[in-house]
């Protein structure tokens, strides 16, 4: 029935594979029981896609960002790049594969080795991966500064002597000098000024292009991710509640959480929302440390129902490449449609 | 529409041309400068500015609360027509928190954590009514009460640790209202809350606002939250107020050059991948080293070249919206 979609949003080649990845930790302070920061997470990441991670504070996702980048191990799942097995591979094979991804973090001038120059600091990770010469890795290095709108000049200063977004584009050309096939944004562009953030937004995507890279983009805000990503994933307390293309998400977010964070964000236009109409969602969020599989939004829900208090709902799919978590959808309503 | 009562409302606080500056080594830095703008009874006017634009420097300024090697250098500060600014520390404690109530940001750093929420609130009330303890306590519940904190009575005899960011801001805003202030100035009350929490506290901070008749001094980088609030708009940059004007004329038809760059950043839940990017190139002037005229010329699309020597002055252009703009002012290049 249809045609092929534009070729961006169908990607034919999968970069990154996460598989039921899980992570608990201890809880602190002589409490029992463990905290569940990432429960049962799948996902993909295709070539030159962004998948939009979105959720607040203590939902797990940057536990997930971690798990990605092995910096810490998983209880439980896989992650794979280009099919190849990350999780579990041996340390030589684990440090070679560490140059397919890399991250940007959101305050970039702490994520930067003050006593080293710029210059440096964008080679470091090839000296650490112990590639080319000390002046072939700064003439990489040179190259990528100029890639990212830095002065060449730039090489020789030190961090503190830039502003916050062009800390960004440093973290970034280092962040690109091992050309990874993904890149990992937690909250990249969240301390940045809006005339600053669309800048860097831009770069992003511009050397999205450029390198056909996968893009893991981490944001509380939605109005950001849905701005930069193909997709989009709704994190709520450790798990993945939705996930589908950002236009499914936004225009029809079947989600009730989803549909709250949606209803919550104060549209920069005064005509279409004031602050009467600003969704608000009884309750705060329950505690990581319920071990339940039930769903976690269930306590604030408007639309509780029995059976979300008796089992666990499943991801899975309502239409081509829409999935929720939520008994209000599956099975899916056929007469819908 | 609100903008009909806009015109109607009587002004409680007039600031005009307010200076401050701030020393650093020999040079003193003007970071705000000639800042002008009202506030009106049961209005709300948001400030909104990026970072080093002055907008929370101007809101400490209006409390004289700038410490030295900050001064405010210039201007007047009309509450009810009574200029504060000769006003001593003393007298200027009775005016804050009695006549005019604070939110901050960070509320954790704003409260005492070694005293009961109930009686750090009980304490505005005593600075500044002639109350017994046992009467400010009880007060101190209702306010928790009448700002949304569930279970108020045991909640006022925990510590501030005790509670959520939502929680907290919920208890400095009981703090800024407890003495029914005419204005309340809140300082990004909501930038380090989640967005379902935010929503919850932009509500509560305007039905208070509606139930008291209070003016509402809204200090923000969020244009979605000015959009929301405001019902004046004040835009700064690099210290200076460079348009004001009702929130929908700042949306719909805005004047500076500065302001529809912000608003063409700004993201819209519409936007997507193939809507176009547009950053503003360049970035804010350095304050110790400011360019000659126009703030904002070095960075601006449609300056001419006496926008590089020459400051534009704040001047209305329409009922309800000031520029300082010489091009909108409709100076052409000759």
């Amino acid at each position: 029935m249809a045609e092929p979609v534009q070729e961006e949003t169908v990607p034919e080649e999968t970069v990154l594979e996460a598989q039921g990845l899980s992570k608990t930790f201890a809880a602190r302070g002589g409490r029992r029981g463990a905290l569940r920061a990432v429960s049962d997470v799948s996902f993909t990441i295709g070539r030159a896609e962004t998948l939009g991670l979105v959720g607040e504070s203590g939902c797990g996702k940057s536990t997930l960002a971690r798990l990605v980048l092995r910096l810490i191990e998983p209880d439980a799942g896989t992650v794979r790049f280009a099919g190849q097995a990350f999780t579990g591979a041996a340390p030589p094979r684990t440090r070679q594969m560490r140059r397919q991804v890399q991250m940007v973090f959101q305050d970039a001038l702490s994520s930067l080795n003050p006593r080293m120059t710029v210059g440096t600091n964008i080679a470091e990770p090839m000296r650490l991966q112990g590639i080319g010469t000390e002046r072939e890795r700064q003439e990489a290095a040179q190259a990528l500064i100029a890639l990212v709108g830095l002065r060449p000049e730039h090489a020789d200063r030190y961090p503190h002597e830039f502003s916050g977004g062009q800390c960004q584009r440093i973290a970034i050309a280092r962040a690109l000098i091992l050309k990874p096939s993904v890149i990992v944004f937690d909250e990249a562009v969240s301390a940045l000024d809006v005339s600053i953030r669309a800048q860097i937004l831009h770069l992003i995507l511009d050397l999205q292009q450029r390198f056909a890279l996968g893009y893991l983009f981490i944001s509380h805000d939605l109005s950001v991710v849905k701005r930069i990503a193909d997709r989009i994933a709704v994190m709520y307390l450790g798990r993945i509640v939705e996930i589908g293309s950002s236009e499914a998400v936004y225009r029809s977010p079947l989600h009730p959480y989803t549909q709250a964070l949606l209803s919550a964000i104060p549209v920069p236009d005064p005509r279409r929302m004031r602050v009467a109409a600003l969704g608000v969602v009884e309750g705060e969020a329950a505690s990581p440390l319920d071990a339940s599989d039930l769903c976690p939004f269930r306590g604030r829900c408007p639309h509780r129902m029995p059976v979300c208090d008796e089992t666990p709902p499943a991801l899975l799919t309502t239409e081509a490449g829409h999935s929720v978590a939520c008994f209000l959808h599956h099975p899916p309503r056929a007469a819908a449609a | 529409m609100a903008n009909v009562a806009v015109a109607v409302a009587e002004v409680v606080l007039e600031v005009a041309d307010l200076c401050t500056d701030f020393a650093v080594g020999r040079q003193t830095i003007r970071v705000v400068d000639r800042v002008s703008f009202s506030l009106r009874r049961g209005q709300t006017t948001a400030i909104v500015g990026e970072s080093g634009s002055g907008k929370t420097v101007t809101a400490l300024s209006l409390l004289q609360l700038i410490e030295p090697p900050g001064r405010i250098s210039g201007g007047t500060i009309r509450y009810r027509g009574r200029d504060l600014r000769p006003l001593d520390e003393t007298a200027m404690q009775q005016v804050r928190g009695a006549r005019i109530g604070m939110v901050f940001q960070d509320p954790l750093s704003s409260l005492n954590p070694s005293l009961r929420i109930g009686t750090q609130i009980a304490e505005t009330l005593l600075a500044h009514e002639r109350i017994s303890s046992a009467e400010a306590e009880r007060r101190a519940v209702e306010l928790l009460v009448r700002v949304g904190v569930p279970d108020a009575a045991a909640r006022a005899r925990d510590y501030p640790h005790h509670f959520s960011g939502g929680m907290r801001q919920r208890v400095l805003i009981a703090m800024a209202i407890a003495c029914n202030p005419e204005i309340i100035i809140a300082d990004e009350p909501t930038t380090a809350l989640d967005v379902t929490v935010q929503a919850k506290i932009l509500r509560l901070l305007h039905d208070l606002q509606q139930a008291m008749g209070a003016s509402l001094l809204m200090i923000t980088h969020d244009l979605g939250v000015v959009a929301a609030l405001a019902d004046e708009v004040v835009v700064m940059y690099a210290g200076r107020v460079v348009e004001r004007a009702d929130v929908d004329r700042l949306f719909h038809a805005p004047l500076h050059p500065y302001t529809r760059a912000l608003l063409d950043c700004a993201i819209g839940l519409d936007d997507d991948r193939s809507t176009p990017l547009t950053p503003i190139p360049g970035a804010p002037p350095d304050l110790r080293r400011r360019p000659a005229g126009c703030q904002f010329a070095p960075r601006c699309p449609v300056a001419i070249a006496k926008c590089h020597r020459l400051d534009p002055p704040l001047l209305p252009m329409n009922p309800g919206q000031d520029v300082a703009c010489f091009v909108a002012q409709g100076d052409a290049d000759g």
